[in-house]
């Protein structure tokens, strides 16, 4: 089921078997995701279903207990400093700090990956968020804070992209725009994207394969086409998320 | 490429120094506030020593007594100011400050309300025979009052006296009650800015995931922590200076020891606070732990050290103890530099101390420090 590592990068991430419990509640249990670079990947799934986790692993943030994570066919272990320069990512919840300007922090980040102003310029552009760049991030509406948080995402041009909720809360009009900033990175850069989410349509618009979680396993994989035809056939996500598990997907 | 505006670590002080520096209360708790304590504190305790007394005057008329006149208040009719019903004394006196006696004349049981109501301290019940004073005799304000009343019923005026030759007010430096508050509160300045500025912004940061954002760049941890540091120092730097040059300005306050070891003592203070402020910080991502702890570690050494009164007063036992802790290590050797002219050989064990302290909780902070 689980092809064997390629030492050519077929699969830019690797996930192997990978478990992760917090004291009692197993929030990852033996999950293996493989992506190819260029792929755009969706996470679904209700609340504390894992994504969070999986994905902070990935990230290096968190330590999985068992299991495997490459990244280039690296592993954070050895390779920190490599794998920092190689992703880009915004967590689910971050606040900047609240007193600097948008212009200071993306500056400030920018400083990590020894970038300076022009690119930090390229950056507010890229993200339509010129106009605030003066403004305190305390200042800032909730959809300006995570244009901010996926500008500073982007700012080392990463080969792979990890975005928790980007489009939590943002309205439709900046949801699009959010949307086709990332499919130009994917078409002008063949950018690798995992994203979470609890937006169906956003997994179908954006990423060319969706997952499926629950309780910290995988429910399901495939196109969006694929994956209703599980079971036989569902009309939604819903429906086919009913028929695995007897709950809604969100009540 | 290279300029120096583009190095993170440059980036990172720029970032930490900005946050103080935009923050109004940040000021205020740091720069206003200990100038206010100063001024207010040294203006109360440093004034020339006069005094005032306020005492309720009851008229006690004995029934065969035919002129309706009492002891007290025929005195005072003759020789004080009066005023609806209350008569004011003045009892000169150069060395000792004016003495301000106030008689209120009033009913008996007003006069408890007066009393309870703390308007005066003494109740003089007053006949043509005999004056008598009822006051709480542990209450030394109303004892003073009692000793004056009574002095001035018996012998008027004079009865302060006035330029006493055997009194010789203190002139020399270093001896007011200002002279030892603010070397205290330069002490105290460190230790609050450190504990609040340095690990509440850490567990702030945790809490609201930044840290952990920041970690997931090629960030150097170190600069990190060495940025907020800097900052920090930075501006307890400034404070210390404003209040110290407040206090030159407006109440003449003089370092009578040795400068170089006033600032070796002021970086050794910083390192252990700075130190000790990366332990507390190490493990809570929750701010109102860390308010908790924070508060724990700052509000003892504020009452025990002698920031504000001397610790010699505590029981015997708890001296070495007290006189161990970092506040109060601080606190004593800024004391002894400002006021009693030591110099670097006096304070440097108390410096290598401090330093220790510092060293050690950063070490052990950093083993336990969680970034994520
Ligand atoms: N640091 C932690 N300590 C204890 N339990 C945790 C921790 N982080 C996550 N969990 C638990 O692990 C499970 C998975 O959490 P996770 O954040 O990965 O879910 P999620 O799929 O991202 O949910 P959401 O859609 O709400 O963001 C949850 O039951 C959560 O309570
Ligand atoms: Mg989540």
């Amino acid at each position: 089921m689980i092809p064997q590592r390629m030492t050519d990068f077929e699969y830019i991430v690797e996930v192997r078997q990978v478990r992760k419990s917090f004291k009692e509640v197993r929030a990852v249990k033996g999950v293996s995701l493989m992506i190819r670079p260029g792929e755009f990947l969706a996470l679904l799934g209700p609340n504390g279903a894992g994504k969070t986790t999986l994905v902070e692993m990935i990230e290096g943030i968190q330590h999985p207990d068992e299991g495997e994570i490459y990244i280039a066919g690296k592993q954070w272990k050895n390779h920190q400093h490599e794998l920092h320069q190689m992703i880009g990512l915004s967590l689910q919840e971050t606040r900047f700090m609240d007193k600097l300007t948008a212009y200071e922090t993306m500056r400030l980040f920018a400083s990590f990956y020894k970038l300076n102003a022009p690119r930090v310029d390229e950056v507010f552009q890229l993200i339509g968020l010129e106009e605030k760049k003066k403004a305190y991030v305390d200042n800032l509406s909730g959809g300006q804070r995570q244009r901010l948080a996926l500008g500073v995402a982007l700012l080392n041009k990463p080969k792979i992209l990890l975005l928790d909720e980007p489009t939590t809360g943002l309205d439709p009009n900046a949801r699009r725009e959010i949307w086709n900033i990332l499919l130009d990175l994917k078409r002008e850069h063949n950018t690798s994207l995992i994203l979470t989410s609890h937006y169906m349509e956003e997994a179908e618009y954006l990423c060319d394969r969706i997952v499926i979680m629950d309780q910290g396993n995988i429910l399901g994989e495939g196109t969006l086409q694929e994956i209703l035809a599980l079971g036989g056939g569902h009309r939604s996500l819903d429906e086919l998320f009913i028929s695995l598990t007897g709950r809604h997907l969100y009540e | 490429m290279n300029k120096i505006t583009n190095h993170q670590l440059y980036r990172l002080i720029a970032a930490h120094f900005a946050e103080i520096i935009r923050e109004p209360s940040v000021i205020f708790w740091g720069v206003v506030f200990p100038i206010l304590m100063a001024w207010g504190l040294g203006i109360a305790f440093t004034q020339k020593g006069g005094v005032t007394a306020k005492l309720a005057i009851v008229k006690m008329i004995d029934r065969k007594d035919q002129n309706h006149e009492t002891k007290l208040i025929s005195l005072l009719t003759a020789s004080s100011v009066r005023k609806d019903s209350s008569y004011s004394v003045v009892l000169k006196n150069e060395k000792l400050g004016d003495a301000n006696l106030t008689f209120i004349e009033t009913s008996w049981s007003n006069s408890y309300t007066l009393l309870k109501k703390g308007k005066v301290s003494v109740i003089i019940e007053d006949r043509a025979t005999e004056t008598r004073y009822h006051f709480d005799p542990a209450n030394a304000e109303a004892k003073a009052a009692y000793a004056l009343a009574s002095g001035f019923a018996a012998g008027g005026f004079s009865s302060y006296g006035n330029n006493q030759s055997e009194i010789e007010p203190f002139t020399l430096s270093g001896t007011r009650y200002i002279d030892f508050l603010i070397p205290g509160l330069l002490a105290m300045g460190i230790m609050m800015a450190c504990c609040w500025g340095i690990s509440y912004t850490i567990i702030d940061r945790r809490s609201k995931k930044l840290l952990r954002r920041m970690v997931a760049t090629p960030m150097k941890k170190s600069n990190f922590l060495l940025a907020l540091i800097t900052a920090r120092f930075t501006m307890n730097v400034a404070e210390a200076l404003l209040l110290f040059l407040f206090a030159w300005l407006y109440f003449g306050t003089k370092v009578q020891g040795s400068w170089p070891a006033l600032i070796v003592l002021f970086i050794a203070g910083n390192i252990a606070f700075s130190g000790i402020s990366i332990l507390i910080s190490s493990h809570t991502a929750n701010p109102e732990v860390g308010n908790g702890l924070i508060n724990a570690i700052v509000t003892p050494m504020m009452v025990v050290s002698g920031v504000f009164f001397s610790y010699h007063n505590f029981p015997e036992w708890a001296l070495p103890v007290i006189q161990y802790l970092p506040l109060t290590m601080i606190t004593d050797s800024f004391r002894s530099i400002f006021n009693e002219g030591a110099g670097l050989l006096d304070v440097w064990r108390e410096a290598l101390v401090l330093t220790t302290i510092g060293a050690v909780s950063f070490v052990i902070g950093m083993k336990l420090f969680k970034w994520y």
